[in-house]
C-alpha cells in the first residue's frame, strides 16, 4: 500500500473533510500525514485473510426499547447555541441561486 | 477542625463531613483557596464554579443533599457536558458552548452529593498525549512545571496531583486517563467499554471512549466508579447492570489476599526501550506479588506492536465522522463572511479546529475514502480482532496483566509537538486496552530521578472485561490505601 502522499491528495482530503487549509498547512500536513501513513502501513505485514473484522468491543446487537414518546429537548434550548436562528429554524446562507448571506 | 483538608482523600473528606468534624462549606472553601493560589501557574482548570460549588456545599451542610459523595469536591474534564458553565473540549469551536443537558456521569456524581468545583483542561477534543493541544493554554505537570502532565486528561491529573480537588473525572480513548495519571503520580482507571454511560461525553472515537475516575487512592477510585457505573437507557452501548456481576461492590475486594491470583507478564511490554526505572518498578511489583503468594506467569501478546497503527486508523476514522457535526450551523463557531454554504462549513471548521484535530479528521477521512477503505480501515478492524484475541488467550492463563502505562516519565514541553508520529508512539502501552474494550488501571509506583527532578512513574494492570474489582484488589495489595503524595509544587520564586 506504500505510496507517497501528495499535496494534491491532501487538498482533496481537506475538501472532503470540509476544512479550508492555508498553503502552509497543506505543505506541513503532507509531510506529517505522509509519515503517519508510512507508519500505519505496518499493518500490511500481517496476514488477515480469514480474520473477522471487529468494529466494536461489545458483542451486543441492536437494543430495542418500547416505542413510546419520551421527553425531548425544547426548541429554545436546542437553538440556544446556534450561531444564527429564526425559531424554530436554524439559519444558513441561501443554498440555491445568488441570494444574500445569512 | 484539625485535619488538613486538601491533603485528605475523597473518602476521608466524605467521612469527616458526615461526622460533622468539618463542614462541606469549609472543605469547598479550602479547595477554592488552593485553586486561587496555584491554578494560574498550573493551568489545570479552565473554569471554576466557586459560587455554585459553595451553594452546593451549603446544601450538604443543611442536610438537603446526601449520598455516597456528599460534600466531596470533584473536578470534571471539560469534554463532559454540564448545564452549568461551558463545555468547550478546550477548542475554539466550542468556546462559548452551553450544553442543554448534563452528562450521565456528572448527573450521577451530583445525585450522590458531590460538589463540582470546575472543569479541567484537555488536549482539544481529547486528541493528544500532553495537553499541549488545548486551544486555551497548556497545563503544567505539578511535579516539574517544565514538563507536560500527559494527556489528554492532563488538567484532571494535574488538579488531583496538586490537591486542587479531591478527585476528578477523565476520559480515555487510547490512554487519556492512564497516561496522565502515571505522569502525575495518581490512580486512574479506564473502565471496561460500556460500564460507564457515554451520554454527554463529547464523542471522539465512539467504540473506544470511556469515562473514568482519577484519584489519589485505590479506594477513592473504587468508590467513584461505583457511583458513575451502571446502565443508561440513553447510551445504547452501555452494559446491562448485571454485566459487572451480581452485587459487585468495588470496595469489597480491597484488602482481600491475592495469593490465589495469577499475574501475567508480557515480554512485549517490558522493552529495553523503556526507561530502566520504569522496568525496575515492574520488577519490584513482581517481587512484592510473589511475596504475597501470587503466581507470576509469562503471557504472549504477539500483536502488541500493531496497536498504534490500528488505533490511529480506527480512532481517526470514527473522529472524522463524529466531528462532522461541528458545521457552524447547529452550535459552535461560525465564520464571519461565508461565500456560500460549503464555505461556511469549511471556513468555520478551519477557524475553529486546531491543527491536531484537523490532522486526525483528515487521516480518518483518507483511510475511509474510496480506494483506501479496504487497505486501511477494514484491515485495521481485522488487526483489532487479533489484538483482542491476544488478550482473550492471555486471560485463560492469568487473572490480570502487569505492565507499564508509559515507556518514560513526563517529557518536556515542545519535545514532540513538531512530530505528530512521535507523539502517537507515546501511546504504545495504553491503546490496545481500548481496542479490546478491557479495563486498565494505572497506579503510582514511586519516582524516577530525571535531571535532578523526582518524576512519578506508574504501573498498569489490565484485566478481562468487567474485572475492575479484581484490578482494584491487586492495586490495593501493591500500594495499600495510602493516598498518592501531593506534588511538592510551590509557587515559583
Amino acid at each position: 500500500m506504500s505510496h507517497q502522499l501528495t499535496e494534491a491528495e491532501v487538498r482533496h482530503v481537506a475538501k472532503l473533510s470540509r476544512l479550508k487549509l492555508t498553503d502552509e498547512q497543506v505543505h506541513n500536513f503532507t509531510t506529517q500525514l505522509g509519515n503517519v501513513l508510512e507508519y500505519i502501513d505496518k499493518l500490511s505485514e500481517l496476514d488477515v485473510e480469514n480474520v473477522e473484522p471487529m468494529a466494536h468491543p461489545t458483542s451486543m446487537t441492536n437494543k430495542l426499547r418500547e416505542d413510546v414518546v419520551t421527553e425531548a429537548l425544547p426548541i429554545d434550548k436546542v437553538l440556544h447555541n446556534a450561531p444564527a436562528s429564526d425559531p424554530p429554524y436554524f439559519k444558513v446562507p441561501k443554498v440555491l441561486g445568488d441570494g444574500p448571506s445569512a | 477542625m484539625n485535619m488538613d483538608i486538601t491533603q485528605s482523600t475523597m473518602i476521608e473528606l466524605r467521612d469527616a463531613i458526615a461526622a460533622k468534624q468539618v463542614t462541606a462549606h469549609e472543605v469547598t472553601e479550602a479547595y477554592l483557596q488552593r485553586i486561587a493560589a496555584l491554578n494560574d501557574s498550573l493551568g489545570a482548570y479552565t473554569q471554576v464554579f466557586a459560587e455554585r460549588a459553595l451553594q452546593r456545599a451549603d446544601e450538604v451542610d443543611a442536610g438537603k443533599v446526601t449520598g455516597a459523595l456528599a460534600g466531596v469536591p470533584i473536578a470534571i474534564k471539560d469534554n463532559l457536558c454540564t448545564t452549568f458553565g461551558r463545555t468547550t473540549c478546550s477548542s475554539k469551536i466550542l468556546e462559548k458552548f452551553e450544553s442543554p443537558y448534563d452528562a450521565t456521569a456528572v448527573r450521577r456524581l451530583e445525585a450522590a452529593g458531590a460538589v463540582i468545583l470546575g472543569k479541567t483542561n484537555l488536549d482539544e477534543f481529547a486528541m493528544g498525549s500532553s495537553t499541549e493541544n488545548s486551544a486555551f493554554a497548556p497545563t503544567r505537570n505539578p511535579w516539574d512545571t517544565t514538563r507536560v502532565p500527559g494527556g489528554s486528561s492532563g488538567g484532571s491529573a494535574a488538579a488531583v496531583a496538586a490537591g486542587l480537588c479531591a478527585a476528578a473525572l477523565g476520559s480515555d480513548t487510547g490512554g487519556s486517563i492512564r497516561q496522565p495519571a502515571a505522569l502525575c503520580g495518581i490512580v486512574g482507571l479506564k473502565p471496561t467499554y460500556g460500564l460507564v454511560s457515554r451520554l454527554g461525553l463529547v464523542a471522539y472515537a465512539s467504540s473506544l471512549d470511556q469515562i473514568g475516575p482519577m484519584t489519589r487512592s485505590v479506594s477513592d477510585a473504587a468508590l467513584l466508579l461505583d457511583v458513575i457505573a451502571g446502565h443508561d437507557p440513553l447510551d445504547s452501548t452501555s452494559a446491562d447492570d448485571d454485566a459487572r456481576g451480581e452485587g459487585v461492590d468495588y470496595l469489597d475486594t480491597l484488602g482481600q489476599p491475592v495469593d490465589k491470583l495469577r499475574i501475567g507478564l508480557a515480554k512485549q511490554y517490558i522493552s529495553d526501550a523503556n526507561d530502566p526505572q520504569v522496568n525496575a518498578a515492574i520488577d519490584a511489583a513482581v517481587a512484592q506479588l510473589r511475596e504475597f503468594g501470587a503466581e507470576i506467569v509469562e503471557v504472549d501478546l504477539p500483536h502488541t506492536e500493531y496497536g498504534i497503527a490500528t488505533y490511529y486508523i480506527v480512532a481517526t476514522a470514527e473522529a472524522s465522522s463524529n466531528l462532522a457535526r461541528f458545521d457552524g450551523v447547529h452550535y459552535g463557531h461560525r465564520t464571519d463572511k461565508p461565500e456560500d454554504l460549503i464555505d461556511l462549513y469549511a471556513a468555520s471548521r478551519a477557524e475553529g479546529f486546531g491543527d491536531e484535530v484537523k490532522r486526525r479528521i483528515m487521516l480518518g477521512t483518507y483511510t475511509l475514502s474510496s480506494g483506501y477503505y479496504d487497505a486501511y480501515y477494514l484491515r485495521a478492524l481485522k488487526v483489532r480482532r487479533l489484538i483482542k484475541q491476544d488478550f482473550d488467550q492471555a486471560f485463560t492463563q492469568c487473572d490480570a496483566i502487569l505492565c507499564p502505562p508509559t515507556t518514560h516519565p513526563a517529557f518536556a514541553f515542545g519535545d514532540k509537538t513538531d512530530n505528530p508520529l512521535a507523539m502517537y508512539l507515546n501511546d504504545v502501552y495504553t491503546v490496545n486496552c481500548n481496542l479490546a474494550g478491557i479495563p486498565g488501571l494505572a497506579i503510582p509506583a514511586g519516582f524516577a530521578d530525571v535531571d535532578d527532578h523526582r518524576l512519578p512513574i506508574g504501573l498498569q494492570l489490565l484485566g478481562p472485561t468487567f474485572s475492575e474489582a479484581r484490578l482494584f484488589q491487586i492495586a490495593a495489595a501493591l500500594i495499600g490505601d495510602q493516598p498518592a503524595p501531593l506534588a511538592d509544587y510551590r509557587l515559583p520564586g
